[in-house]
């Protein structure tokens, strides 16, 4: 079975970022970029499947600019057998990814796509449903254990109220949770290696994909600020305050 | 224009999220139906009746919608969709995984995690974990939306008498099935709706430790919450996790116990009202947020801070 991994570039998670002073959006020159925390869970879980031998095949995609190829090479680099890149200038929203994921799958024929729950720079939290509803597949959304039998999946899920357990018919798309695994680190054999995988670039164009953003982005701004308050010396004194001056006990 | 609302419901009541998402479907303004789709949900469906300004609750009650399942109820949402303006649910585990489903389907985009409503098409979102505010307008036909309740004050939940109205069930989709569910089962409030919330971090030390909190928490008739390093670590369940990519809360009261205060666990929480640190490290971040820091080891800070309420 082969397995398509999709990656995005995202600003890294330990920066904090500047909106913008004209309010067009975030800052991203000169800032550290990665791959989205949760496609790093995804790859990873992609890995664990292929080295139980029901993954033939690990495909990573991903969309963006020219410099998407750096996130490809470290999929490749944790053990990706070959990477897509759709290349792209423009802003891709989740509906876009989703329709030039599914001319991928048509391409590439998986049976199973997986990928975060949710990029880390607009949180939409969309784009595996959306894949999965395009291709008329089944979901397992906030995955946090995967089990692949035969002709179906069983998927923990991480919900509000704790945890449940579904079975997915395949071909299906899978979205991670934090819980799912813990991502193995790449090391400088694989590095050296990736640089020799195959990673071919594509266009929405060529993949006949209509990606033009259906949400206009008026503005961006800072939230409010919340200042810091106050050191309280003890206990007593907290309870107090809380009683006193904030008056919520 | 026409709003429907998906509750969220468990057949037997509403969640309160649903009383947040009816809140910003008010202030899109047009007629508001709730959908209600589940099995043996009369509880559910009158409870939804009942919320003012609500005009009419559909209520579709069949065995496949019993575990809200994305495939079935999606396809639900989207035959029911084509008369309304707005879809709107809430931004809980079950309306992030079927609402995007329903966008896909219609052909249109969907506004995540909306906190306010600028005009019937134009609404602001979080980014970055909430670092940065996005006022986006939607072009398309049918604005399907999800809702973070902590930007809206709740509607009230009695006083209203909508009409309910039964509603047929769509085909059953054989894609996936449930197999189980193990939900934590707790006497406290639930996080998201909570007047006070007393969350626990790394420094708790272990999943016993959070004891002392929950003692606090019956104190205080608060929640009990953690950052997502206490759940990695496996001191508590998944559901206990405040922050970017886990619940996002707006209590009057927040304790933050042994947490360094990580952006992504800010993201959750930065919105409550009062927020008080308890840390031994001066310099943890979760200080430049809080309202009242203590500087103390939390086993000594906390028991003495229950014993004093």
């Amino acid at each position: 079975m082969k397995v398509v991994v999709a990656v995005k570039r995202v600003v890294d998670f330990n920066v904090k970022v500047r909106v913008k002073a004209d309010g067009s959006g975030v800052e991203t020159a000169n800032v550290k970029m990665s791959m989205n925390p949760f496609d790093e869970i995804a790859m990873e879980e992609a890995m664990r499947l292929k080295e139980a031998g029901v993954a033939t095949e690990i495909i990573a995609v991903s969309i963006g600019t020219a410099q998407s190829q750096e996130t490809l090479r470290t999929a490749l680099a944790i053990g990706a057998d070959r990477a897509l890149l759709v290349e792209t200038g423009v802003e891709i929203q989740p509906l876009a990814v989703a329709k030039l994921l599914k001319a991928i799958v048509a391409r590439e024929q998986p049976g199973l796509v997986i990928m975060g729950k949710q990029a880390i720079d607009d949180d939409s939290n969309q784009t595996g449903q959306m894949l999965a509803a395009l291709l008329g597949w089944s979901q397992a959304t906030f995955a946090s254990k995967l089990k692949v039998s035969g002709a179906a999946a069983e998927v923990t899920r991480e919900v509000d109220g704790g945890l449940e357990t579904i079975s997915v018919k395949l071909p299906a798309v899978v979205t991670t949770d934090l819980r799912l695994n813990e991502p193995r680190y790449v090391t400088l054999p694989n590095i050296m290696k990736a640089k020799k995988k195959p990673l071919e670039t594509l266009t929405p164009e060529a993949l006949g994909v209509d990606v033009a953003p259906r949400l206009k982005t008026l503005k961006v701004q800072e939230p409010p600020k919340r200042s810091a308050g106050k050191l309280v010396k003890s206990v007593q004194e907290l309870v107090e305050k809380l009683r006193n001056e904030a008056k919520v006990i | 224009m026409a709003i429907l609302v998906i509750a969220e419901h468990d057949n037997a009541a509403i969640k309160p999220a649903l009383l947040n998402t009816v809140a910003a479907a008010q202030k899109i303004g047009g007629d508001i139906d709730i959908l209600v789709a589940g099995h043996q949900c009369a509880g559910a469906a009158k409870a939804a009746a009942a919320i003012p300004g609500v005009k009419k609750v559909l209520v579709v009650d069949a065995p496949h919608y019993a575990h809200a399942l994305a495939e079935s109820l999606g396809a639900l949402i989207v035959s029911i969709a084509k008369n309304y303006s707005h879809v709107l649910a809430p931004s809980t585990s079950a309306g992030k995984n079927v609402l995007p489903r329903v966008a896909a389907l219609l052909d249109v985009a969907q506004i995540s995690d909306i906190i306010k409503v600028e005009s019937p098409d134009t609404f602001v979102r979080p980014i970055y974990a909430g670092n940065a505010l996005a006022t986006v307008q939607s072009g398309d036909a049918i604005k399907v939306i999800t809702v973070r309740s902590t930007g809206f004050d709740a509607a009230p939940a009695t006083g209203g008498s909508a009409t309910i109205e039964n509603a047929a069930a769509a085909e059953q989709s054989d894609l996936s099935s449930m197999i189980g569910q193990e939900l934590t089962k707790s006497a406290r409030p639930e996080l998201t709706s909570a007047r006070a919330i007393v969350s626990g971090g790394r420094g708790m030390g272990n999943g016993e430790n959070f004891k002392i909190l929950e003692a606090l928490a019956d104190k205080l008739g608060a929640a009990v919450g953690a950052s997502r390093a206490a759940v990695d670590s496996g001191f508590v369940p998944n559901d206990y996790q405040v922050g970017q990519t886990g619940k996002i809360v707006a209590p009057e009261l927040y304790i933050a116990v042994g947490i360094s205060g990580a952006i992504q666990h800010l993201a959750g929480m930065k919105d409550s009202k009062v927020i008080v640190a308890i840390n031994k490290d001066a310099e943890a971040p979760i200080f430049q947020v809080a309202d009242y820091g203590l500087v103390a080891d939390l086993f000594q800070a906390v028991p003495e801070l229950t014993s004093q309420l």
